[in-house]
């Protein structure tokens, strides 16, 4: 394997905007906002990570497809490594990312609630409706095909879609 | 402070999200509506997620080179330390709710002292886990009111539900040495100290529920010093077969 030493900053995420979430396809990693850093030096490239959720059984096939986008490269030895702190936040999606969210039909996450531990009734946000852009829909279900995803209906244009959650 | 009191520690916190997250998936396809059994498994999901990393972090504090599926798949019953409330059988959906309902709000005021924890593991595997509690919360307090508040038949179920659990929720509270030992040193929560909050909150909803509390009575325990119920065998046989038949076997 070729090592290229150092790297910058810049050629390093321009390599992870090319790696994308296997769950929402659209969406790199660093539109995620799960790359915390990424440096290089003779001994290889170091790229740090935070999961989304804690049992997202995606974290491990990203990890994987950031070798081997690096390896198709000529550039390793690649160590991805995990940290949990500061925990990840749907803040961190980049606006570029949140646009290409509903563009793919999944609302993008208001702003995560950092106020009160315990609310016990849901939210009142209104959600735009990623394909009629219709503010007149609901929540079906808390919960949806990922982890990160709930269940809405538009009753403007009767489409089901998801949306990513804010946390 | 010594290791063997951390490491005890941090397998409780494994070991309650093990086990319930268990019961939890053995609604998968079994579920009242395709919303519910979506609602379950990724709660389950969560639970187990959370239980990978305490139990990762454990075998790390043990620096015996267990690793967190060694800790899941090749422990008996008697060195469980997950609180009996966790163990039950799954029940109704209505038992189900109820109960997630007990240990989410404990979770969450749990995971959220536990941000404030020293080790720095500990408080970021906290602090994610506080996102996901919140979630787990808001779901079941909804549940807890629409069956409560229900219809008689639901009503007469999940009342049920409260007098068969309530005795098992003292446990939660109960702080030992190792406790103090984890909470004197930084690492850890008194359990003692979330009581009066996860009161308030479990009563609230409750009333709001037309749900009684029973007049508080014997409180079972044993859980935490690894004396169960004859249910956590029957959940740990089916939960470890794979792994015990074909040890090392990866995909």
């Amino acid at each position: 394997m070729v090592k290229r030493a150092e790297l910058s900053r810049d050629e390093l995420f321009a390599v992870l905007e090319t790696v994308m979430d296997p769950e929402v396809p659209v969406l790199s990693v660093v539109d995620l906002g799960i790359v915390r850093d990424a440096e290089s030096s003779d001994a290889g490239v170091v790229v740090t990570i935070t999961p989304t959720y804690s049992g997202c059984p995606a974290m491990r096939e990203i990890e994987q497809n950031i070798r081997s986008a690096f390896e198709e490269q000529g550039i390793g030895p690649v160590d991805v490594r995990t940290v949990y702190s500061p925990a990840w936040t749907t803040d961190w999606i980049s606006a570029s990312g949140r646009e290409k969210l509903e563009a793919y039909g999944i609302a993008p996450p208001g702003r995560a609630e950092h106020d009160t531990l315990i609310t016990l009734r849901r939210r009142a946000d209104l959600l735009r409706c990623p394909y009629c852009k219709s503010l007149n829909t609901v929540e079906k279900s808390h919960f949806g095909s990922t982890a990160c995803k709930s269940i809405w209906v538009c009753n403007a244009c009767r489409q089901p879609f998801e949306h990513f959650k804010a946390i | 402070m010594t290791p063997p009191a951390f490491f005890e520690y941090l397998l409780r916190l494994g070991d309650d999200r093990l086990v319930v997250g268990h019961r939890l998936s053995e609604w998968c396809g079994h579920g009242p509506i395709l919303e519910e059994d979506i609602a379950l498994t990724n709660i389950a999901l969560d639970l187990i997620g959370e239980a990978t990393l305490f139990l990762k972090l454990a075998g790390e504090v043990e620096g015996k080179g267990r690793s967190e599926d060694t800790l899941a798949y090749f422990r008996d019953g008697i060195d469980f330390r997950n609180a009996l409330l966790l163990e039950l059988p799954k029940g109704d959906f209505g038992f189900t709710i109820l109960r997630q309902f007990f240990f989410s709000v404990y979770s969450l005021l749990q995971m959220d002292a536990l941000t404030r924890s020293s080790n720095r593991d500990l408080a970021g595997i906290a602090a994610k886990a506080v996102k996901e509690s919140r979630y787990h919360v808001r779901h079941c307090a909804e549940w807890v009111v629409t069956l409560g508040d229900g219809t008689e038949e639901s009503h007469a179920r999940v009342q049920g539900a409260v007098d068969d659990l309530w005795r098992y929720t003292g446990e939660l509270f109960i702080a030992d040495d190792i406790d103090r030992d984890v909470t004197s040193a930084g690492l850890g929560v008194d359990p003692s100290t979330l009581s009066d909050r996860w009161h308030a909150e479990v009563s609230r909803v409750l009333e709001d529920a037309t749900l009684t509390i029973p007049k508080t009575g014997y409180m079972q325990r044993g859980g935490r010093e690894g004396k169960h119920t004859e249910h956590l065998g029957h959940l740990l046989s089916e939960m470890q077969i794979v792994a015990r038949s074909h040890p090392g076997a990866s995909w």
